[in-house]
């Protein structure tokens, strides 16, 4: 990278309104909450999809994933429509790196804002990994370790909404919990304690009894779960508000959490050393924070075990397992093998009904998604997968109908 | 009525109703038997259809209480507003069929937009066509109207057909591109047609089988094959059904809904006639589809706007005009056009008609018509032709001059507005945009394998609506809200709009708001302008679909400036090449008596020049002249120079062909020669070799390859390099190595001054998709390790690793030896080819010839990736190199994205090399579905053009169609001619 852009500088810090494009709700809720009090002034973006969509395409190649046309028309769009001054806003977006072309997400953006005349909004990489480093912006450690655990909270936090929600006797129950909870946790997580585990175990235990307190009925309904690019997997706005649909059809959805995607990014150093003998700092580094995680999902696991009937996720240890023999360790671009790992995981515990979500001509996804079907269904014959591709002008109707299809077999089953 | 008995007792009736995306269909069973059906085209008023059903049902049912379910894909949107039970039709299709025919191994139906594949035993599955309408009854229709018969007439004529040619069958737009120049080539409307079906048959096979077999009975569903006999025949060949297991059932089109009156059973609510009709009158439509602005505000502004345009106009000549005259014809892939001038610029005599598959004909028959009208009046003097057609139009007529139909544009525009610096075309299939600077074209784009957005496109709907396309456009110009439509392809426009029209949009804001999207496809898409968009100064609009004012309109709007469209904005083609021949007079077309003998014969053969064995049609006329058009190269024409030019394509292909298998004690591995083998046969070739394995690479790809192992392809959306690699692994097997190697390489050589070196993820891993979906591979050991390129150690350690693993035990020493060898091997082959390429080079120097960088990764050296497309440029004295032959010679590119893959870093430099040397020039090449030339295009067209150069992009695909990169070439070189651009020096 060594084209000129907009630096995030530390005065920025004070006058500059950082603006992140929600992907999951909750999970951002709880970042932003550890961002601001940090002393930045960060506001999440929601918008409406057509729109969005419209303005991206105008300003990024049409061929591009859908995503990075949705991300950058929720930007342009916040800027255009002058809710933000362009004089003191900066753009942020998370980065991850890797062979796949999402990791030009950034650079596509900058270009897409200098053709649009905002060539003076800066754009910040939000990346554990340090894709590229900005004067303005620094993770330091206790920040990390924060929102690792607004992360895990989040993934808490949406495992149990997800089980109640669709059979809670009084409706709201569920999302007044999970409000509340978000609202708790941003406090605790941004300007409370500093969360020791102690903490944390105690505050996940309250969490699982506040949820299994929830007067619920008998959990009979079909299962459907979530894989895929991870974007259009997480954002309403990217799968046309998957989720609520599949709620209203009458299933019970399920998605594996952001942990696992942190886990998988994390653990590929770790397999890049085995097979190709790379240098071994960053592997070490990692294997501390694999295990450390590990250990942590571990705890929750057993938790909710000893709390509630909640059907818990499965210990990455376990998913990591399960790619074998349908696809390598090595396979890292994009979702990787943790995609066709996570349909396996899904079927395992109980989920026969799967939806694998992708931007339409995904590259990544031509194997490790579309290409991982045949011989997982080999694997488990009675699997119920459907792949749905999303794209700025593929209609809700077809999406939808294709998905009904997928139910309809869910429901006889 | 339907004879078809249901095990159920039902007391209460049941009510199945069917709502497809072109038909709806009503069924009501009683007593266990289907009693009464009905089946109508519902031309997308799904509402009222279903109102005017219920109606003829109250006749029958009267009061009666019965139970309803809705299905289809138009009665999904339908059932969510009015709050009834709806069963998916795959589902109800599966329902009826265990329920009528319970010994029914597999359901092939296809609908209006939608293809099906159910398997009912052995696993049970059921399978719908993606996003894309490819091998449909929508299909079918349009490749109706592109032959111009109706379906039932293409359905005859299929039933006579002696010969099939292979069409692409994946979207009703490449196989577009398939039939045109069959039919230009006068290939039989028979034969197409049963083609057609044979596309269809195959689409459903590749597409939704994907590999597990059709066979024990199998029922036949839907519209298109209750009506479609040829496509019922191509069906039973194509899947060797014996007659008793090939089962077309007279309940066919009622499946679906037999399947809802099914499914009603298990609903507890009860309906009436009246209680259906009330429920489905008051359903609100929730509008969904985003509105614009209208066109024009007002009547006045409407009437500024075509006083400003009329003033555009090209004079005509008097009645009685006398003296001489100028003619140019514009022979393009659809239409022709011709246009005769006086030496004044003013038009004598005009025309532009429809090809019907015989541009020859309609030439003459015109010329015949000037001569008459004529008569000794005027004296053509000069004559010139441009457009595809334009060789065969020459050798025919005798026409003076030729030119590249860019230039004619050029030309015409010129005429019109003298310092234009924008021009944009937008014809029936083609929408071409030029940049001119200093009175030269300075960037040509066009769009490629795809026609969306075009004026055939507004047609075909207008048509669909039973109205003109005058008449349909003249409906937009008010329209109030014109539905946002988006821009993509006509597939995905044709449910957009179904969409609209469901919510209630009204016919004027439909067309409004197809007429913007068709600017909006050719501003965003094709020409990728900015927002706002800015061309230029000076804009001339042409083509025939400027003639339609709501475009005009839409385009002026979203330009936010006026432009000029003059009143021959569909001739302009034709225009330049009469101004063309006004300037090179020249009198050798063929007159009034010579014309009266013209006779022809066409005929069809294979070129012997090359492996290409290109189908040639060979015209030859009275006069013992001949014309033959199909060929790639100008070996067909016998004018192969006797020195060949440097061409690193080619050289690349030999080279490869040279790694022969030699003895080996330890067996046999075979390598597919696709993907990354491009660049690493050498390597491991060497590498295998020296450990004592004989090496087998594969054949360079040809269609048949495709087509061998097509059926296992899970992505129909994969670039066509990576679906190639299936054909390839089918041709090693059989020849039945012992093992088959195909590396998994996420990173590829580290070349320095990039920010990493990976591989894309499919050149990466798809190694691990050909592991979960080739079967057949556990005929041989698969070998598809990780490996890592840049340490020898690392790679030796791993391949050992990988041996040990199929139980053969390999020494440390050997190991380290081989692969030093492949390292040697891969080194002097890449040394080989910066060698030649600086040979190329300087032979340009000497000899005074351009150089053209056909830049795009090495597997496009493939001749069934690249369609010849090298060749082609050498025929046009082109010297052609390699990105890989040249990339050494720029260092490595500051560029505004991630530069992080090894081969579109070698892009970077190759363009950087281009834009600093006179007489280079690069041409990119980019695969259909390569995600990552999405961003590599945009930065390669601005290192291109901040040297000043003129960036050629071509998307390459499975389609064949060379006619359009032909004229993109020649345009490239008439653009270099007219700008003095030097060559090497």
């Amino acid at each position: 990278m060594s084209s000129e852009h907009a630096v995030f500088t530390k005065e920025m810090k004070k006058t500059h309104t950082i603006l992140i494009p929600t992907m999951l709700p909750v999970h951002f809720s709880l970042i932003s909450a550890i961002l601001r009090a940090k002393g930045y002034r960060v506001e999440l973006l929601d918008a409406d999809a057509s729109r969005v969509a419209d303005v991206g395409l105008r300003h990024v190649h049409n061929d591009t994933c859908y995503p990075a046309i949705l991300v950058a028309g929720q930007f342009l769009d916040a800027l255009e429509q002058g809710r933000f001054d362009a004089d003191s806003t900066a753009l942020m977006l998370f980065q991850t790196g890797g062979g796949c072309r999402a990791s030009n997400y950034i650079p596509l953006l900058r270009k897409a804002l200098a053709g649009a005349g905002l060539g003076q909004v800066p754009v910040i990489s939000f990346s554990p990994a340090g894709v590229e480093k900005q004067p303005g912006f620094t993770l330091s450690l206790p920040m990390l370790y924060r929102m690792l655990f607004g992360v895990i909270y989040g993934d808490l936090l949406e495992l149990l909404s997800r089980q109640c929600r669709p059979y809670e006797l009084q409706a709201g129950d569920t999302q007044r919990l999970l409000d509340d909870w978000t609202r708790r946790l941003s406090q605790e997580l941004g300007t409370g304690a500093f969360p020791r585990l102690s903490l944390v175990r105690q505050t996940c235990r309250a969490i699982v009894r506040d949820f299994s307190k929830i007067p619920r009925s008998r959990r009979d309904k079909p299962r459907v779960g979530i894989v895929g690019e991870i974007f259009v997997k997480y954002s309403p706005l990217g799968n046309n508000h998957l989720e609520s649909f599949l709620l209203r059809e009458g299933a019970e959805v399920a998605i594996p959490g952001l942990l696992d995607f942190f886990l998988y990014c994390t653990y590929n150093d770790i397999v890049d050393r085995h097979l190709y003998g790379t240098k071994p700092f960053k592997s070490c580094r990692n294997a501390v924070a694999v295990s450390f995680l590990c250990a942590r999902q571990r705890e929750l696991i057993e938790l909710i075990g000893q709390e509630s009937d909640f059907t818990p996720p499965t210990p990455f240890a376990h998913v990591r397992k399960l790619a074998d023999g349908v696809i390598g360790l090595g396979a890292k671009m994009g979702e990787g093998w943790l995609l066709a790992a996570e349909m396996l995981e899904l079927a395992e515990s109980g989920v026969r009904n799967i939806i694998c979500a992708q931007p339409f001509g995904c590259l990544p996804n031509h194997i490790c998604g579309k290409g991982m079907m045949q011989p997982i269904k080999q694997r488990i014959p009675d699997l119920n997968i459907v792949a749905i591709d999303y794209d700025a002008s593929a209609t809700r109707i077809n999406q939808e109908n294709r998905i009904k299809l997928m139910l309809a077999r869910a429901m006889q089953a | 009525m339907l004879d078809c008995v249901l095990s159920i007792q039902n007391s209460t009736p049941l009510v199945g109703i069917d709502l497809g995306s072109t038909t709806a269909k009503l069924v009501l069973v009683e007593q266990g038997r289907v009693t009464w059906c009905r089946y109508e085209r519902h031309l997308s008023k799904v509402r009222e259809a279903v109102l005017l059903l219920l109606e003829q049902l109250k006749g029958r049912l009267g009061e009666r209480p019965f139970r309803a379910a809705l299905s289809g894909s138009a009665g999904l949107g339908l059932s969510q507003q009015a709050g009834l039970p709806f069963v998916q039709e795959v589902f109800a299709t599966g329902r009826a069929v265990s329920e009528l025919a319970p010994d029914t191994d597999v359901v092939i139906e296809l609908g209006g937009e939608d293809a099906k594949v159910l398997f009912l035993t052995g696993g049970a599955d059921q399978r719908m066509n993606g996003t894309c309408a490819g091998g449909t009854g929508a299909f079918i229709d349009q490749m109706a109207t592109l032959l111009g018969v109706t379906v039932e007439q293409l359905d005859r004529l299929s039933l006579s057909h002696r010969q099939l040619y292979p069409i692409a069958s994946r979207c009703g737009v490449f196989a577009k591109s398939d039939i045109q120049p069959l039919l230009n080539q006068g290939a039989s409307k028979e034969d197409l047609a049963a083609s057609i079906y044979q596309a269809v048959v195959n689409q459903t096979i590749t597409g939704l089988a994907q590999g597990r077999p059709i066979s024990g009975r199998v029922m036949f569903l839907g519209g298109p094959l209750y009506y479609c006999r040829g496509l019922r025949e191509r069906f039973v060949q194509t899947l060797g059904l014996s007659p008793q297991d090939a089962i077309f059932p007279e309940y066919s089109r009622f499946a679906v809904a037999i399947g809802a009156a099914l499914c009603a059973q298990g609903e507890r609510e009860l309906f009436t006639c009246d209680t259906l009709t009330k429920l489905l009158q008051e359903a609100a439509g929730t509008a969904e589809t985003p509105r614009l602005a209208p066109l024009f505000d007002s009547r006045e502004e409407y009437d500024e706007f075509c006083a400003r345009h009329a003033r555009a106009c090209l004079p005509r000549a008097a009645q009685d005009y006398r003296g001489d005259a100028y003619l140019g014809i514009d022979c393009g892939s659809t239409t022709t056009k011709l246009a005769l001038l006086t030496p004044q610029g003013e038009l004598l005599y005009s025309d532009y008609q429809s090809n019907h598959g015989s541009p020859i004909e309609v030439v003459r028959g015109q010329l015949e018509d000037i001569y008459r009208t004529f008569g000794d009046r005027v004296r053509i003097c000069g004559s010139a032709a441009t457009g595809y057609g334009e060789q065969l139009i020459r050798d025919a007529f005798h026409v003076g001059c030729g030119l590249v139909e860019t230039m004619a544009h050029l030309l015409s525009a010129q005429f019109f507005c003298p310092e234009v610096d924008f021009i944009l075309d937008i014809g029936g299939q083609d929408i071409k945009c030029f940049t001119i600077r200093d009175g030269a074209i300075d960037g040509i784009s066009l769009n490629e394998a795809c026609s969306s957005g075009c004026g055939s496109f507004l047609e075909t709907f207008a048509t669909s609506m039973g109205l003109s396309v005058a008449d349909f456009a003249r409906e937009g110009l008010f329209a109030r809200a014109p539905v946002d439509l988006g821009s993509r392809c006509t597939v995905f426009m044709n449910s957009s709009v179904k969409q609209a029209q469901k919510e209630g949009a009204s016919l004027a804001d439909i067309s409004a708001g197809l007429s913007i999207s068709v600017v909006k496809n050719a501003l965003y898409k094709v020409i990728r302008a900015g927002s706002p968009p800015v061309l230029g100064r000076h804009v001339v609009a042409q083509g025939g679909t400027f003639f339609n004012d709501a475009v005009l309109r839409a385009f002026e709007r979203e330009l936010g400036q006026p432009v000029l469209r003059p009143d021959v904005a569909g001739l302009m083609g034709a225009v330049g090449a009469a101004l063309y021949a006004l300037r090179h007079p020249c009198d050798t077309l063929l007159d009034a008596q010579a014309l009266g003998g013209f006779s022809y014969q066409s005929a069809s053969t294979q070129c012997k020049g090359c492996a290409n064995r290109c189908a040639l049609t060979v015209i030859r006329f009275a006069d013992g002249r001949r014309s033959i058009s199909g060929n790639r190269c100008e070996r067909a024409l016998g004018q192969a120079s006797s020195q060949p030019l440097p061409n690193l394509y080619a050289f690349k292909r030999e080279r490869l062909l040279r790694l022969k298998p030699q003895e080996g004690r330890r067996g046999v591995i075979g390598i597919p020669l696709a993907l990354g083998a491009w660049e690493l046969a050498p390597l491991w070739h060497a590498l295998f070799s020296q450990l004592g394995f004989s090496v087998v690479l594969s054949a360079p790809s040809t269609r048949a390859t495709y087509e061998k192992g097509q059926s296992s392809i899970p992505s129909d959306t994969v670039c066509y390099p990576a679906k190639l690699m299936h054909g390839h692994i089918e041709e090693l097997l059989e020849q039945k190595p012992d093992f088959i190697f195909c590396p998994c390489l996420t990173y590829n050589f580290e070349e320095k001054g990039s920010d990493n070196h990976y591989n894309c993820p499919v050149v990466a891993y798809y190694p691990e998709l050909l592991h979960g979906n080739m079967p057949h591979l556990r005929q041989t050991t698969f070998l598809y390790p990780y490996l890592n390129l840049n340490s020898r150690h690392q790679l030796a350690k791993e391949l050992r690793a990988m041996f040990a693993r199929c139980g053969i035990s390999l020494p440390g020493a050997l190991m380290h030896r081989a692969v030093k060898r492949g390292f040697e091997a891969y080194r002097a082959f890449q040394e080989e080819l910066a060698r030649e390429g600086e040979k190329a080079l300087s032979f340009a120097r000497e000899t005074g010839r351009r150089v053209m960088i056909l830049a795009g990764r090495p597997y496009h050296a493939d001749p069934e990736i690249s369609h010849g497309i090298d060749e082609l440029a050498a025929s046009l004295g082109f010297v052609v190199v390699s990105e890989d032959s040249v990339f050494h010679l720029a260092p490595p590119q500051p560029v505004a994205v991630l530069n992080q893959w090894t081969y579109h870093a070698r892009l970077y430099r190759a363009a950087a090399f281009a834009a600093a040397t006179p007489g280079v020039e690069l041409v990119q090449l980019v695969s259909f579905g390569c995600g990552i030339d999405a961003i590599t295009t945009d930065e390669v067209r601005s290192i291109v053009t901040a040297g000043g150069k003129i960036y050629t992009g071509i998307k390459i695909d499975e389609i064949t169609n060379l006619g359009a990169v032909r004229i993109r070439l020649r345009s490239l070189l008439a653009a270099l001619e007219e700008r003095g651009e030097p060559h090497v020096q």
